[in-house]
């Protein structure tokens, strides 16, 4: 694939500063006004040269950025809603004028759920297509496998998942949850309303449930005055539970914390329901089971347990409601929409108003000018980009119901801090 | 570990515990029976095994969907129609497999691996453009849901006791139709000397044809079963296959006896040592006992003899 645009870096030096100069005489009163949804002032569309000094693919009509996700393999059940809200929310910026009145056109790649191919895929893009930015990725191991490609040849990814943390990057923009904003706000809450002390952590055995039940251990240890009575990790797509559910009938806690994911979800509450354990009755907190696994496993299987996460398609504000439906008009009335793909909705908008606040494409600026970017038509209400690049958000927990929806039950009051190195909990 | 449990929470834990072995046996021999008559009886290492289980398990929620649409009242028997519908249509696509694909690899069977593996590979994409990426939901009748209290602490899963019959009825219909009828006869002679079978007039790729669409059928049927217990969707065939092979290699390819020694075995060891140890470390022991035995008898548990 080549780039269609002319590469700027391929000017002469002196040419180039020519142009630069020319061009940022009309740009300079284009940066003052960046109001969200304002595009008079954008009515006069700052030069190619001045907006793109690093070679990026961006013309005087258009801006190309890359969406990287898995569409085959195992990972597609997950990543497809992804894909699903950065499409619409591209499709949005541009009916709106798009971006440094450039329309976005995206080049779609396929991780197929593999992580060297979700590698080889961004160095592709940043390379031969010289995207802006990159809307992708899913899982954490598909991110640390980006992570170097990013950092080497400068791009911008902007990562829709909630993840385990102990990461920070110039070049990542982390719009999902970091695993302390996730997991203490909810533990609190389970404790609080519940009473809960005595805790059964089950997950599946890789770093994301591992790092995270590491987090709550000590959180229900430390603050809570709690205990573990258990921790159990499954191999990735195991199907089998019946063991690990006699014990926890055995043990009996006030709480099963859950971060169990894929195919095994599916199973384990399956075989909860079929074990007899009434989950209206038995409290289960889970951090891994959005609207788009309920699907799977089944809302006669999930419902009365707890989902602990920082959006729910059930929300009921304004900007969700026109999000909704939306989502619904673009890919289909029985789609639903999980925490992963609102904050892979978030993506391209805050990268949007990132690039107007900097004035420029180029990588470095928009790493320095995304601390304090604020989107508050965000569906799960204001979010707002911390220093470390990760968003402040709201943690929610929701109680399911048979129709596989959430009926939100609590909201922390405010804005938690991401704090991605959290000290005390490692 | 258990000081501070009574006498009678202990004892139905493990009385429990019993039970979970047996579910997990039986789901075990039943991915497995499939797969071990057509590894054991014609030599083809089917890597697709998982994929012909899920595509019985999309059968199930079809016809689970046509029900609650169409026939709503009947809604609680649809599985058995499901398992018998799952049965046929993965049968004739093992068949149309054979025939297109599998024939012309008999002299070959190594290659039957790779081809089988990219058959997978296939199955696996088309699910995923056809019936979409994403996991269905298969909703069962509501008295297959839950369990039978036999004590106040002892439950019973109806969809375990379900599978555990399910698993008795197709054991021993294999068993009679490889020992007792005249067509398993014909499958065993054309395993044993398939010139000689020809020679007195067995139509030995009829058998072959049909053996392969037996075993996938088998597949079919396991599939339809393990909706109730796990995932469906375009790659949940590959939570299966890794199981499969193992309790068909180790019970020594060529015996029915064999792999129901072996899932047995296999089962036991893993589900009392999930109790003890955690889930991971469980698997790990159960592979390395497979893997230290099957280096003393790289033939698997049980052998029938063949003359080569």
């Amino acid at each position: 694939m080549s780039s269609e645009n002319d590469n700027p870096s391929k000017l002469s030096s002196t040419r180039r500063k020519l142009l630069m100069g020319m061009a940022a005489l009309p740009a300079v009163p284009m940066l003052a006004s960046s109001g969200l949804f304002s595009s008079p002032a954008y009515a006069q569309t700052p030069a190619t040269s001045a907006v793109n000094t690093t070679g990026l693919a961006v013309t005087d009509t258009e801006v190309t950025v890359g969406i990287l996700h898995s569409v085959t393999g195992t990972m597609a059940i997950s990543e497809t809603g992804s894909v699903q809200a950065e499409k619409l929310a591209i499709e949005q910026i541009n009916a709106m004028g798009g971006v440094l009145g450039r329309k976005i056109k995206y080049i779609q790649e396929d991780g197929a759920s593999d992580w060297p191919t979700f590698a080889e895929k961004a160095k592709k893009l940043l390379v031969n297509d010289k995207v802006a930015a990159v809307m992708g990725c899913w899982t954490s191991a598909s991110r640390k496998a980006v992570l170097p490609v990013f950092e080497q040849y400068n791009g911008m990814l902007y990562y829709p998942t909630f993840y385990e943390g102990l990461e920070q990057s110039k070049n990542v923009i982390y719009t999902g949850q970091e695993a302390t904003q996730q997991i203490l706000a909810g533990l609190d809450w389970v404790n609080k309303t519940k009473s809960a002390k005595s805790f059964y952590l089950i997950g599946s055995d890789y770093i994301w449930p591992r790092t995270s039940m590491k987090i709550a251990r000590k959180h229900i240890e430390a603050h809570l005055g709690g205990k573990v009575s258990g921790e159990e990790y499954f191999p990735l797509g195991h199907t089998q539970f019946n063991s690990v559910i006699n014990k926890i009938k055995l043990t009996k806690p006030d709480v099963i914390y859950a971060a169990v994911v894929g195919g095994s979800n599916v199973a384990f509450y399956k075989q909860l329901k079929a074990a007899g354990i009434d989950l209206n009755k038995q409290t289960l907190l889970t951090i891994s089971v959005t609207e788009d696994e309920i699907d799977g496993i089944g809302g006669e299987n999930f419902a009365g347990a707890y989902s602990c996460m920082k959006y729910f398609q059930s929300l009921d504000n304004p900007n969700n409601k026109d999000f909704v439906a939306a989502f619904k008009k673009m890919w289909g009335e029985k789609t639903v929409i999980g925490d992963v793909t609102q904050a892979a909705y978030l993506g391209p908008w805050l990268w949007k108003l990132t690039v107007e606040k900097a004035g420029s494409f180029d990588v470095d600026k928009i790493a320095e000018a995304s601390a304090g970017i604020e989107f508050p038509k965000a569906p799960e209400g204001y979010v707002k980009i911390h220093p470390n690049h990760h968003l402040w958000s709201k943690t929610r927990v929701g109680q399911a119901q048979l129709d596989g929806q959430f009926k939100v039950v609590f909201e922390t009051p405010e804005l938690i801090e991401p704090d991605p190195f959290p000290k005390g909990y490692q | 570990m258990f000081s501070e449990y009574s006498l009678t929470e202990l004892s139905s834990i493990f009385l429990m515990q019993g039970f979970a072995g047996l579910i997990l046996f039986s789901v075990f021999l039943l991915m497995a029976l499939g797969l071990a008559i057509i590894f054991g009886q014609m030599g083809v290492i089917n890597m697709a095994h998982g994929e012909f289980m899920i595509l019985g398990a999309y059968v199930t929620y079809f016809t689970s969907q046509f029900f609650l649409n169409f026939i709503p009242g009947l809604f609680g028997i649809y599985f058995f129609i499901a398992m018998i519908l799952a049965f046929f249509v993965t049968g004739a696509l093992g068949m149309a497999v054979e025939w297109l694909m599998i024939r012309r690899l008999y002299k070959r069977p190594l290659d039957t691996l790779l081809a089988t593996w990219g058959l997978s590979l296939i199955l696996q994409q088309l699910y995923r453009t056809v019936f979409g990426p994403r996991e269905v939901g298969v909703e069962l009748p509501s008295w297959m849901m839950g369990s039978l209290p036999v004590t106040e602490v002892v439950e019973v899963q109806i969809n375990g006791l379900f599978v555990m019959g399910l698993t008795i009825a197709i054991t021993v219909a294999v068993a009679v139709l490889m020992y007792k009828s005249s067509w398993g006869k014909q499958v065993r002679a054309v395993v044993q000397n398939r010139v000689m079978a020809g020679a007195v007039g067995i139509n030995t790729e009829k058998v072959d044809r049909y053996t392969f669409g037996l075993g996938c059928g088998i597949a079919g049927v396991a599939g339809s079963a393990f909706t109730m217990i796990g995932s469906t969707g375009p790659t949940s065939g590959q939570l299966y296959i890794v199981d499969t092979f193992l309790v068909v290699v180790f019970g020594g390819a060529q015996s029915l006896l064999g792999t129901i020694a072996s899932a047995f075995t296999i089962s036991q060891a893993q589900s009392t040592m999930e109790f003890f140890l955690s889930g991971s470390m469980a698997k790990v022991l159960t592979l390395l006992g497979v893997v230290i035995i099957l280096m003393l008898r790289p033939q698997g548990l049980f052998v029938i003899k063949v003359r080569r």
